[in-house]
C-alpha cells in the first residue's frame, strides 16, 4: 500500500527537528518508523537504499529523499526532501534572526558538546542497526566490521570502502 | 587585508551553494569552508567558524544550516531559499536518479549482489564514523555512558528517538554547560 504525500511529509517532517548528527544518527528512527512501524519498506530494501544514498555527494541526511523515492515514486522523492529539510530550514531562519546575540555565546561550546553522545550513540546505533539488516551472506559482518576500521582509522574516502563491499559482493553473494 | 567584497545577490548565493553541494562527496563541511573562504571569499575563517558551529547545534543538514543563516543575513527570504536550494539540488538529483537506476537494474543478479556487498559497508560507516568521533573528540567519562545508553536504548529497546532526544537532549547539554562553567 502506497502512503499519501501527507503521510509522507509529516513522517519526514518529524524526522527534520530530530535530526541531530546526520543520516547515520537518524538511520534508527528511519529504519523503526519506515520498516516496523509503518511497514513501508522491507528490511533488506531499507539498507540497500540507505547504502546508496550514502554513496552519493551532498548531505547524507537525502536518505529521506531515497526512501520517499522508493515508497512513493518521484514525487513521494521530492516529497520526503522538502519534509526532511523544511522544518529544520525554518528553525535555522528563526534562530538567524537572534544569530547576534547568540554568535558568542559562552554556552553555544558546551551546547554542541552536549550534543556529541546524543549523534555519536545514535551513529552506534545506526551501524549496528543497519549491520543486522544487512546481514544477507556470510560476509556481510565482515564487510561491516572492515568497513568501520577503515573509516575510523583511515582519513581517505570512505566511498573506497562501500565499492570494496560491493566487490566482494559481486565475488560472494551471488 | 583586502576589503571584503560586497554581499552575495540570491543569483550568486545560489551558484556559490549549487557549487558546495554538487562536489561535496564524503564531507559537505569542509567543502563548504573551502568555497565560502578561500574560493567566494564571502567569509573570514572566524565568520565561517562560527556560523558552521551554529549550525551544527541546530537539527538538519549543517551546511543546509549555514546556507539558510548566511543566505538570511545577505538577502533575506530570498538569499537563504536560493543558498539551500543551491545547495541540495544536484544530490538531490543525483540520489534520485540512482534510486530510479536501482529500481530499474536492482533485480539483475549482479547488481544485486554488488549491492548485498554495499549494504553492510554502509552499516559500517556508520558504525566508523561513531568509533572516530569517540576516539577524535576523547568524551568525558559522564558522556561515554551516555554514549552506550543511548546506543543500547535505541538498539535493544528501539526507543524512539523523540525520547531519545527530549531526555538525553538536556541531561547531556546541562552536563556539558556544567562541567564548561568548573573548567
Amino acid at each position: 500500500m502506497t502512503p499519501s504525500w501527507l503521510e509522507i511529509l509529516g513522517t519526514f517532517a518529524l524526522l527534520s527537528l530530530l535530526a541531530v548528527g546526520g543520516a547515520n544518527a537518524l538511520a534508527p528512527e528511519m529504519f523503526r518508523l519506515l520498516v516496523e512501524t509503518r511497514g513501508w519498506l522491507d528490511e533488506a530494501s531499507f539498507v540497500k537504499l540507505f547504502a546508496l544514498s550514502q554513496a552519493a555527494p551532498g548531505p547524507n541526511i537525502l536518505a529521506a529523499s531515497v526512501m520517499g523515492m522508493a515508497v512513493a515514486g518521484l514525487l513521494g522523492g521530492i516529497i520526503a526532501t522538502i519534509g526532511i529539510l523544511g522544518p529544520a530550514a525554518i528553525l535555522a531562519w528563526t534562530v538567524a534572526g537572534w544569530l547576534d546575540r547568540l554568535k558568542g555565546a559562552w554556552w553555544l561550546k558546551p551546547a554542541q558538546g552536549g550534543l556529541v553522545p546524543i549523534a555519536v550513540g545514535l551513529m552506534a546505533a545506526g551501524g549496528i542497526i543497519l549491520g543486522e539488516a544487512a546481514f544477507s551472506f556470510w560476509a556481510a559482518p565482515l564487510i561491516t566490521a572492515g568497513t568501520a576500521a577503515f573509516v575510523a582509522l583511515t582519513p581517505r574516502n570512505p566511498l573506497w570502502a562501500l565499492l570494496l563491499g560491493g566487490l566482494i559482493g559481486l565475488a560472494f553473494a551471488r | 587585508m583586502p576589503e571584503p567584497p560586497a554581499k552575495p545577490t540570491p543569483l550568486q548565493l545560489f551558484l556559490g551553494f549549487l557549487y558546495i553541494g554538487g562536489l561535496a562527496f564524503g564531507g559537505a563541511v569542509a567543502w563548504a569552508r573551502h568555497v565560502l573562504i578561500e574560493d567566494r571569499r564571502w567569509l573570514s575563517e572566524r565568520e565561517y567558524a562560527e556560523l558552521i558551529g551554529l549550525a551544527q547545534v541546530l537539527p538538519g543538514p549543517n551546511v543546509g544550516n549555514l546556507a539558510v543563516i548566511y543566505g538570511r543575513r545577505c538577502a533575506g527570504l530570498a538569499g537563504a531559499a536560493a543558498a539551500l536550494g543551491g545547495f541540495v539540488l544536484v544530490p538531490t538529483a543525483v540520489v534520485l536518479g540512482l534510486v530510479a537506476l536501482w529500481q530499474e537494474f536492482g533485480q539483475n543478479p549482479w547488481v544485486a549482489a554488488f549491492m548485498a556487498g554495499v549494504a553492510p559497508a554502509a552499516a559500517g560507516l556508520a558504525l566508523g564514523a561513531a568509533i572516530k568521533s569517540g576516539i577524535r573528540l576523547r568524551p568525558p567519562p559522564e558522556q561515554i555512558l551516555a554514549i552506550i545508553a543511548i546506543a543500547l536504548a535505541v538498539v535493544i529497546w528501539r526507543v524512539p528517538l523523540l525520547w531519545v532526544v527530549a531526555v538525553a537532549g538536556p541531561v547531556c547539554v546541562a552536563l556539558s554547560v556544567r562541567r564548561a562553567l568548573r573548567a
